[in-house]
């Protein structure tokens, strides 16, 4: 029987592994902080498919809380990232 | 009666952007993607709308729906626009 | 039947996210990476509402399709034309092969070894039990603003420590060139509709989906828009007064904290009467932190305090 969180929970760890993946490449920075974001999309999607409890039952609201501060926190996080990324290009062209 | 009615409305929304879609994958260049897209996705997303007013049947709904439907014609539409002149402006001063 | 329809839909909808994911890593134009990374956020906004979180898909739309895909847009203007990728030697290779796979292995057993895996009934969660407690009923707003305030504390910290390393480390971008007479067609009724959005997202929170992080996402973009459309100055405050809005969130939060302290309660203990009061409070200066925090990244840093201002250009206001 295949169940919601089953099916979305392996799709999370594969995109995990994916994002992981991508950012270990010697890419650009850029593309790397992209992969980094698929990634936690991917630990974002475990989370919340753990949370899901059938069409009839309410979903447990704590990993969801614990998502929207991650999903806040990942996008903080690669506005600094981008900052640095462009500071580090402009002191590379000096 | 007007649950059929509304279900019809939904399933001939759901084709329009289907068609739309092929023509974003079938049509040649961006122009006509464009139209394709914009024109057939807004319909689409209007039968959607009014679809599921009528499956709701609530006034408070149905307004809201409406808000939705008139918010996405005026930004896909805009962006359309400013797709289209970018692109234009690109190819002129080739 | 209907079982076995909710399945394909769900397998769909979780394959479309991994074979979106993998295009995203394996891209090699990076416009095209950025761009297909939007449509992903958008996908996992749909994931979200399927899986019965609906706070969770209003902040994705906002903050992981909107705002993340317009920081990743206003970096792609500046990336370098292209450069080719170092060649790396196979112990690299395999080495962060290694990793990955071990680091998936972890994973795939803490999600096979967590409790939700063994379907347990919500209606003896405690969080459902307590919600008349805490002040307002929407579950994912007491979680976080009550029973785990804690949490939202240190990541309203976080975001301030954000906020501090883009006006160290980043220089105010010159915005471009205004995009011509529809953007300000646009700007002029979606400006004013964002504001009034965040305003109801931001009171809806505390009994329906919405909340402080939803609200302050689409102020943000209230302000990202007077940015791209060339008014970068109109409605956006000045540096000093930028800073005030930067500490904002912390300082609510760590003021009622101390104020509960005050009152002879622990930490952010909240006395019964008070507490929907205080949690809105708190939303309020987070939501002014957020949109600002957010803004600030997006404008790639901001002018120093002690600019001289009023000198005619707009570049030295913030």
């Amino acid at each position: 029987m295949l169940s919601a969180t089953l099916i979305y929970g392996l799709s999370g760890l594969g995109l995990f592994v994916v994002g992981l993946y991508g950012a270990l490449r010697p890419e650009s920075l850029l593309a790397r902080v992209l992969a980094v974001n698929v990634s936690s999309a991917g630990v974002f999607l475990m989370l919340v498919a753990l949370a899901y409890r059938g069409n009839d039952q309410l979903p447990d609201p704590l990993p969801h809380a614990l998502v929207l501060t991650g999903l806040v926190v990942a996008i903080s996080a690669t506005a600094l990232a981008l900052v640095l990324e462009r500071r580090l290009r402009e002191w590379g062209d000096d | 009666m007007i649950e059929s009615i509304g279900w019809g409305l939904v399933f001939v929304g759901i084709g329009f952007i289907a068609a739309g879609s092929v023509g974003l994958v079938r049509l040649p260049d961006l122009y006509c993607r464009l139209h394709a897209l914009t024109k057939a996705d807004n319909l689409g997303l209007g039968c959607i709308c009014s679809g599921l007013a009528l499956l709701f049947g609530q006034w408070i709904i149905a307004i809201k729906l409406l808000l939705i439907w008139l918010l996405v014609l005026l930004t896909s539409a805009a962006v359309a626009h400013f797709i289209a002149r970018h692109v234009l402006d690109k190819e002129r001063r080739k | 039947m209907n079982m076995l329809l909710w399945n394909l839909f769900d397998c769909v909808l979780a394959l479309l996210a991994l074979v979106l994911g993998w295009r995203v890593v394996s891209s090699h134009d990076l416009k095209r990476a950025v761009v297909l990374f939007i449509a992903f956020g958008l996908l996992m906004s749909l994931i979200w509402a399927r899986l019965a979180a609906p706070d969770l898909a209003l902040a994705e739309a906002a903050i992981g399709a909107g705002l993340t895909g317009a920081l990743l847009l206003s970096a792609l203007r500046q990336q370098p034309a292209s450069s080719e990728s170092p060649v790396r030697s196979l112990m690299d290779v395999y080495g962060s092969l290694v990793l990955v796979l071990v680091l998936g292995g972890v994973m795939a057993w803490a999600l096979f070894a967590a409790p939700g895996m063994v379907q347990g009934s919500s209606s003896n969660n405690p969080i459902y039990l307590q919600l008349e407690q805490s002040g307002v009923s929407n579950p994912v707003t007491a979680v976080l603003l009550n029973f785990r305030a804690y949490d939202t504390l240190l990541e309203i910290a976080v975001l301030f420590c954000v906020a501090i390393g883009v006006l160290a480390f980043g220089r105010e971008r010159q915005h471009v060139m205004p995009a011509g007479p529809l953007l300000g067609v646009l700007m002029r009724v979606l400006v004013p509709l964002l504001v009034v959005m965040s305003s109801y997202l931001l009171w809806v929170g505390a009994h329906a989906p919405g909340g402080a992080f939803q609200a302050g996402a689409v102020l943000a973009a209230a302000g990202i828009l007077l940015h791209l459309g060339g008014m970068p100055t109109l409605g956006m405050p000045g540096p000093l007064n930028l800073r005030w809005l930067l500490i904002a969130g912390l300082a609510c939060f760590l003021l009622v904290g101390l104020a509960t302290m005050l009152n002879g309660a622990s930490f952010l203990t909240y006395p019964q009467a008070w507490t929907s009061v205080l949690i809105l409070l708190i939303e309020t200066g987070a939501v002014l932190s957020i949109a600002a925090t957010l803004v600030l990244a997006y404008r790639g840093g901001g002018a120093p305090l002690d600019q001289p201002q009023g000198e005619g250009s707009h570049e030295e206001r913030l």
